[in-house]
């Protein structure tokens, strides 16, 4: 069955939505689409130092976006405005990922692989780690989910049930990074924030609680996935982009039903 | 045994001091109530007082295992996070559906479980979060200007039910007010405070007072009290801790 790389590729994908659904609508509550997005610009840089230094990709990208989360964490912190630490931070990174792979001698490396995702490649280790690391991301979701829906809904209110905003905001940090060094080979750099970010956008038009919201993106991203892949079999059109296209045609499809039903919605 | 106890307490924002020398501590089913005007720093002691704001000087220091019911007094809600008031209600720890209706009635409200938050009025949505702190059978309840936006009838009420739930509850409760002269008449101890505790005592009932009266209205139900401020220092010479000056940015 796994000989199959479309076989391969679909459940490499399923895997990566079942984490980017649940992670994706934290992204949206908290309005940190660009946390994600500058993150998975970051995973650039971690790839050229992979391949200077000998090291698995998985390895480079996870360190480089856990290290630049942080960083924005940090910044963040001291007072800098959210979208101006992510903007310098993460053009820097990707900048420095692009100038660092220039100086890799005799590499020839195939960076719009790590740009936009090469799904149709994915080998049976591959598979195992996207799976684990896809487990390992929605393990801990759905371990701390409502601590981290209260601090997402109010740092006071989480603080005075005694749950420490700090933490859960690092748990989502640490989840991001796992699930933007994991899905890089898939979906690639620039369309990570497409997969986390659309399926819970087109979820928010019909689901009526937070859990409902987390399931359906699962759902969607989960159909996007087979209906991109069907796609780029059909049609010859590359995989990865062809994944965003359906997952946006729901979205769009979602909101104009939405917006037929707003009154029940309760907006 | 104090549930949470404050001792020399001082809170600085980027050098900035809005607290110092704050002493301060509430026991088991007392009712206490801290008035200042706006930027007093009133919004942040309770925020010290509940861990979000360490405190740069003294310590808090709160009773083991304290279940604290906290009601703010603002909760935005991101729009693209969808919350009916039931779930509300079970966050962070899962509420029965009978838990529920009960705190519901309790607060005065009507089958809203099934409802949006943010369909819901500003009065309705803040008699949820008072039902959302009580469901967690707290030791003491916090509230940070519980009354703001309520017209006069409206407080009393409110006053009128915290009173009822002290009594039910036999909690403690630590409110907060920017309004100087009209506290809950059940109130233990009014604590004013504007950088530093400026006086603190039981309310004074004004009973023969026409023009408060007038000011305030009949029928409160006996929950409004106004506060007679004993201040034994003045605030009009030069001292160092000029209030206005050090303290105006800081929205109470």
């Amino acid at each position: 069955m796994l000989d199959d790389f479309m076989m391969r590729a679909t459940l490499a994908g399923l895997a990566v939505a079942l984490a980017t659904g649940p992670l994706g609508c934290f992204v949206v509550w908290r309005r940190m689409a660009y946390f994600g997005d500058a993150t998975a610009h970051a995973a650039i840089l971690g790839v050229a130092l992979a391949l200077g230094f000998q090291i698995s990709i998985f390895v480079g990208t996870m360190v480089v976006a856990l290290v630049m989360a942080m960083m924005v964490s940090v910044l963040a912190g001291r007072g800098w405005a959210m979208d101006t630490t992510l903007g310098v931070l993460a053009h820097s990174a990707l900048a420095f990922g692009l100038v660092a792979v220039s100086f890799l001698p005799a590499v020839r490396v195939d960076l719009t692989a790590y740009l936009f995702g090469d799904i149709l490649a994915v080998s049976r280790l591959d598979l195992a780690i996207i799976a684990a690391g896809s487990a390992l991301v929605l393990g801990l979701i759905l371990w701390r989910w409502s601590a981290l829906l209260t601090a997402t809904l109010s740092e006071d209110l989480a603080h005075a049930a005694g749950i420490h905003p700090g933490r859960e905001r690092m748990v989502l940090t640490v989840a991001l990074a796992v699930v933007v060094a994991v899905a890089l080979k898939i979906v690639g750099a620039l369309l990570i924030a497409a997969l986390l970010i659309i399926p819970a956008a087109a979820a928010r038009n019909f689901a009526r609680g937070p859990e409902a919201m987390a399931f359906s993106a699962v759902v969607i991203g989960g159909i996007a996935v087979w209906g991109g892949l069907q796609l780029s079999l059909a049609q010859d059109t590359p995989s990865g982009p062809s994944i965003v296209v359906v997952a946006a045609l729901i979205f769009l499809l979602s909101t104009l039903a939405g917006s037929l039903f707003q009154n029940r919605l309760g907006r | 045994m104090s549930l949470i106890a404050a001792s020399g307490v001082g809170v600085s924002y980027g050098g900035r001091r809005v607290l110092f020398d704050i002493d301060f501590q509430i026991t088991r089913g007392e009712i206490v109530t801290v008035v200042g005007p706006n930027g007093s720093g009133k919004t942040t002691l309770l925020r010290a007082l509940l861990g979000v704001v360490p405190p740069s000087t003294g310590r808090v220091t709160r009773a083991a295992g304290l279940r604290v019911g906290y009601v703010p007094q603002r909760l935005h809600i991101d729009p693209g996070l969808p919350m009916p008031v039931a779930r509300f209600l079970s966050l962070p720890r899962r509420a029965s559906k009978a838990a529920m209706a009960d705190a519901l009635a309790r607060v005065g409200l009507g089958d809203v479980a099934r409802q949006t938050m943010s369909t819901l009025s500003g009065w309705q949505f803040q008699r949820v979060l008072l039902a959302r702190a009580l469901l967690g059978r707290p030791d003491i309840l916090m509230l940070d200007e519980p009354t703001a936006g309520l017209d006069q009838p409206g407080v009393a009420s409110f006053y009128r039910l915290i009173e009822d739930v002290r009594r039910e509850l036999g909690c403690a409760v630590l409110s907060i007010s920017h309004d100087l002269h009209v506290v809950m008449s059940a109130s233990d101890r009014v604590i004013c405070i504007n950088g530093h505790v400026c006086c603190e005592g039981a309310p004074h009932v004004v009973r023969a007072a026409p023009e408060y009266r007038a000011l305030f209205g009949f029928g409160t139900g006996g929950a409004l009290a106004l506060y007679q401020h004993d201040h034994d220092h003045a605030h009009d010479h030069n001292h160092d801790h000029g209030h206005e000056k050090d303290h105006a940015p800081h929205a109470g």
